[in-house]
Formats: structure tokens, sequence, C-alpha cells
């Protein structure tokens, strides 16, 4: 009951099928780790002008951070920032709520199925890796960081 | 099925273990396998714990009411039973710190500041293994980039041992100190001590050996493991946290200088200089943890009380039951000796493309609680190409039941994301 809570059918389609996956072209390159377990992220986001045209990345961990980076891609791609920064703080929320909170449908759409995790201290921070990641890369592309090459 | 080990009554001793028959609020009954990290407390240490601080409280070395005194006997006392415990040659050289990582950053500090013979400095070599914990990593690189020393280590074989085929290219005459693990937490590998400690002696260098995953389930004796240190941490072997030991020759505790300052390892101080107290004291700066040391001897009261090779022996037949049954289970792979030979009783593995997380969650929900990730072995991981381990590692109260809910409690994993 409890697992199903947590591993939604939305969380495992994600993981054994993630959008947008894989490391392309981009304005800014970050990678963040989560010490605690291992999981890491490779991360790159490409803007124009004020739209954020790509967010691609690559990365290895468990199911929740793996999901969690393919619903940040369907989310945030084709968005203009100022929403997407919405989207990221409201994602935040939720999974700050510790199970307190079901999310907004209507902003966050597939991400509202980690709710669930958000009551298991331990795995907030796996969802929470790359959009952490993201938040970061982007920061890296305004102050227009060059970008690494592609290892 | 249960057996209960030759010489080890396992359900009297599950009964001295409160949590063990915790039921969790899923209502599962709780199946405890993450030894390694840490042990439980039998009720003779929380009584320990408890009559020392409703009885016996008071500050150590510095007071003459009968209170100061009785708590300085018990915090002594327990230094005699660890002493006794590992064989010390004597009860001044044993050193309590707060946990392993602290007795071996104790080393790593003494040797850098030291004279010679011991200063380790830029021409100096320091040896370590890729199958150490981070706590006995980091001490060194943090030695090593402070001095200039260089730090080499041993590699490791396929299935989870040293590799020792080069060991007098990486000890050599530049060599000050080698220092590795006796039993390692992640691949469970117990290591050849003789052939690194001859090497090491034959070139004149220190050998310390982190002991964490021996001490709570072996006989330790640390005059047959010819060591200069051996650190280890009390509360994997029963006893509270916030208590660990480093154990030191008597001569080099004597003539390595202090780490850290404070009242209690001083003998007179003034404000230009001061002189210091005699080892063990020299080593403990401040209050120690009173209580936590009381803990640590009753726990190894308990353990002398079981009997360190009749834990030993019921770990064996468990980690052989538990290898043969994992290796049962498709697409498992053990990281680490696949038989119970020279090897301790945790037991890393992967589980197809499972993540180790996922694998730890589901088993949560069924009670099993292991340990999930790098466990602070992170150079093993990628040693392996993997991104964490799944493990579950067994102690003097673990049963073949555990291991058969374990079991099935991984095939349950693999019906949950297959
Ligand atoms: C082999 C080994 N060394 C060192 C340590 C560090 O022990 P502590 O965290 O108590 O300092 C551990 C335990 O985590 C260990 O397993």
């Amino acid at each position: 009951m409890k697992l199903d809570s947590m591993y939604q059918d939305i969380i495992l389609d994600h993981y054994k099928h993630p959008h947008g996956r894989g490391l392309r072209d981009g304005d800014a390159e970050v990678h963040h780790v989560n010490p605690t377990c291992g999981d890491e992220i490779t991360l790159r986001v490409k803007l124009d002008g004020n739209v954020l045209t790509d967010v691609s990345y690559e990365g290895q961990g468990c199911s929740i951070s793996q999901a969690s980076a393919s619903v940040l891609n369907d989310l945030l791609v084709g968005k203009e920032l100022g929403e997407a920064q919405q989207i990221q703080e409201a994602f935040l929320e939720l999974m700050q709520s510790k199970g307190q909170l079901e999310g907004d449908e209507e902003v966050l759409e597939d991400a509202i199925a980690f709710a669930g995790v958000s009551k298991y201290p331990a795995r907030v921070k796996c969802a929470l890796l790359s959009w952490m990641a993201w938040k970061d890369a982007t920061a890296q592309a305004l102050a227009g960081a060059p970008v690494k090459e592609s290892a | 099925m249960i057996h209960t080990s030759r010489t080890l009554d396992v359900d009297a001793i599950r009964k001295d273990f409160p949590v063990l028959s915790r039921i969790l609020p899923n209502g599962k009954p709780l199946i405890y396998l993450d030894n390694a990290a840490t042990s439980q407390k039998p009720k003779q240490v929380l009584d320990a714990l408890t009559a020392y601080y409703e009885l016996h409280n008071a500050n150590v070395h510095r007071g003459v009411h009968t209170l100061a005194e009785e708590a300085t006997a018990l915090y002594e006392g327990a230094r005699d039973a660890v002493a006794s415990f590992i064989n010390a040659p004597s009860r001044d050289e044993v050193v309590f710190t707060k946990n392993a990582s602290e007795s071996l950053n104790l080393v790593a500090n003494m040797l850098g500041w030291a004279d010679e013979p011991y200063k380790v400095d830029a021409d100096s070599e320091i040896v370590i293994t890729e199958m150490e914990h981070h706590s006995n990593i980091v001490p060194w690189q943090l030695l090593a980039q402070r001095t200039g020393a260089k730090l080499k280590w041993f590699g490791l074989t396929d299935d989870g041992r040293l590799d020792l085929s080069h060991i007098d290219e990486i000890i050599t005459e530049k060599t000050k100190v080698v220092s590795f693990v006796l039993v390692s937490n992640i691949l469970g590998t117990v290591n050849p001590v003789e052939a690194i400690v001859r090497r090491a002696q034959d070139v004149g260098a220190l050998v310390v050996i982190d002991a964490s995953q021996a001490a709570p389930h072996m006989v330790l004796d640390v005059q047959a493991l010819e060591a200069d240190f051996v650190a280890f941490t009390g509360h994997k072997m029963l006893a509270p946290t916030g208590i660990g030991v480093l154990w030191g020759r008597q001569e080099l505790l004597e003539d390595l200088p202090p780490f850290l300052g404070g009242g209690e390892m001083i003998e007179t101080v003034s404000m230009q200089s001061s002189t210091y107290a005699p080892a063990p004291h020299k080593f403990e700066a401040g209050t120690p943890p009173i209580a936590q040391a009381v803990g640590l001897g009753a726990a190894i009261e308990y353990l002398n009380g079981v009997g360190m090779d009749a834990i030993a022996a019921h770990e064996h037949a468990i980690t052989e039951y538990a290898l043969q049954r994992l290796q049962e289970v498709p697409d498992l792979r053990i990281i680490g000796p696949t038989t119970a030979e020279d090897r301790g009783a945790a037991i890393s593995f992967t589980l197809g493309d499972i993540h180790p997380h996922d694998v730890g969650q589901v088993l949560d929900e069924q009670g099993i609680a292991v340990r999930v990730g790098h466990h602070c072995a992170r150079p093993v991981c990628l040693r392996y190409g993997i991104p964490a381990t799944t493990r579950a590692s067994f102690y003097l109260y673990s049963t073949e039941a555990e291991v058969d809910a374990l079991i099935d409690g991984l095939h349950h994993v693999r019906a949950f994301f297959g």
C-alpha cells in the first residue's frame, strides 16, 4: 500500500522510458551528486533568449531520481524562464511538504506523482537531484558560463 | 527453518535486544540486517548506561568526591576491559576516542606532527588500499596534501581481494606508514595481515589496522596482528555511539606528539608552554565520553560472555548460508568474495539494473533493514563499475530465518520492478 504511494505508475513509467535523456548541445553544464547514495546527474540547459529550449541529462541513480529528471524535461522544456522557475519552486515546495501537500496538477502535471515521495526524507534528495542541477545550470547559463565539451 | 548454531543460543540472545522484537509502523516485525553500519544494543549495555547516570555520574580524574571516584573507576575499568579484549600488553596503550574515524585521524595527525623517525614528509610514502572506508582514506589524503607525501594504494582483484602482486613496489623504503582494513565493510573480505605486516616491517614502516568490522565479530589480538596501531569503533560492537578506540604500541604513544590539546591531557600548564600527561591521557583532551566508555565496557562483558569464537562461528555459518541462497536469486551479483572463506558477515550485491535505493525501499516495506549506497567506500564501487550496492550484514543475533526473509524480499523486489 505505502509502496504504491511512492512508486506511482507514472514514476515507474518515466523510470522505464525516460524522456529527453542523453546529453545534447547546451549553454551550461553541471554535475551534481547525492553523496549519501551515489546518485549522479550531468545536466545541460539550452536557452534561446528567455526560453528554455532544451534540458538534456545523463546520470545514474534510483527510479525516483531518474523519473524525476524525465518529468523535469517534460515540464520545463519550451517554457519561459520565469514560468520554469515557478514550476521548480512548486516542485520544491511539494517535496518539502512531508506528505502534507498534494501538488497543483495545473502547474506540476505528472510531477504531482512525487507527492508520496515527500514522506520519505531519505528519498526527497533523490527526487530533487535533477531539479537542483537544473537550477544551478540555469544560473550558470544566465551568468554566461562556458559549456564544457561533451564527455 | 531456524538452526541455532552449535554454540550460540540465538533465541536467548535475541531476547536481550529489545529492539529486535520491534513491530514497525507498517505492522511488520523488524529484520535488522544493517549490522555493519551499527549494531543493536543489549539491555545489559542499556542498563549499564542507566546505572551510570542514575548513580555514578561525575566528571573523571578531577575530584575527590565519591561520585568522581566511582565515575573514574568505571571509566578506567572500561579501559581495562578493552585492553584484555584485544590482548593489549598494557592498559596504557588503549586510547579512547569518539569513533574509529577519530582514531584514524589521530594517528595521521600524530605522524604529521612527529619528529624523525616517524615524521611523514615530502619524501615519504603512505600506503592504503582501494577497499578502505572513507575514514581510512581521507585522513591520509589530508596528511599527504599537507606534507607533500605520496599516497599509494593496493588495488583489488576481480573477486574482491587485495591485489598484493606488486607489494614490493607499493611498500618501499620510502613508506612511512601502511594503513589497511582488516575486514572490509563493503566487500566483506578478511585481509591477509601477515603478508602486509612482514613487508612493512622489512622497510621499517608503521602499520595501522582499521579493525572496525573485525573487533565486533572475531577474536582480536593486537599482539598477534603485530600492528603498531589498531582502530575500532564501539557502536558496531553493541556499545553506544560516541566511543571509539585507538590502540597503539606504548613506545609510539610515548614518543609521538599529542594532537588535541586541553584539559586532561596535560601535566603542567603555564602561559608559555605545557607538558603533557603520559599516554593514554596525552591523547584524551577534554571530558571524555564517560558513559559511552562504560557502555563499551558492558558490551565487551556481554561479548565475552557469549564468546568471540562462538560469535565468529555463528556468523560464518550464517554467511555461508546467505551466500548460497543469494546466488539462487536471478540477476544477483555479489560484489566481493562469493564464498565464506576469509570473509566477514557483510555481503554486498547488485540486483540486475534495479538501483540499490529501490531495492532497499521495497525491502523496508517488508520490515527488512539493509544498507544501500556506496557504504563510505566509493572507490570500491568505481573499481567494479557500479553506482552503489545493497548490503546485508549479520551479527550474533542474526538467524537463517532472517536470511530466508531477505531472499523472499528480493524476489518481491524483482517482481515489483520487473
Ligand atoms: C571499516 C570501517 N572503518 C571505519 C568506519 C568508521 O567508523 P565510525 O563512523 O564509527 O568512525 C567504519 C564504519 O562505518 C567501517 O566500517
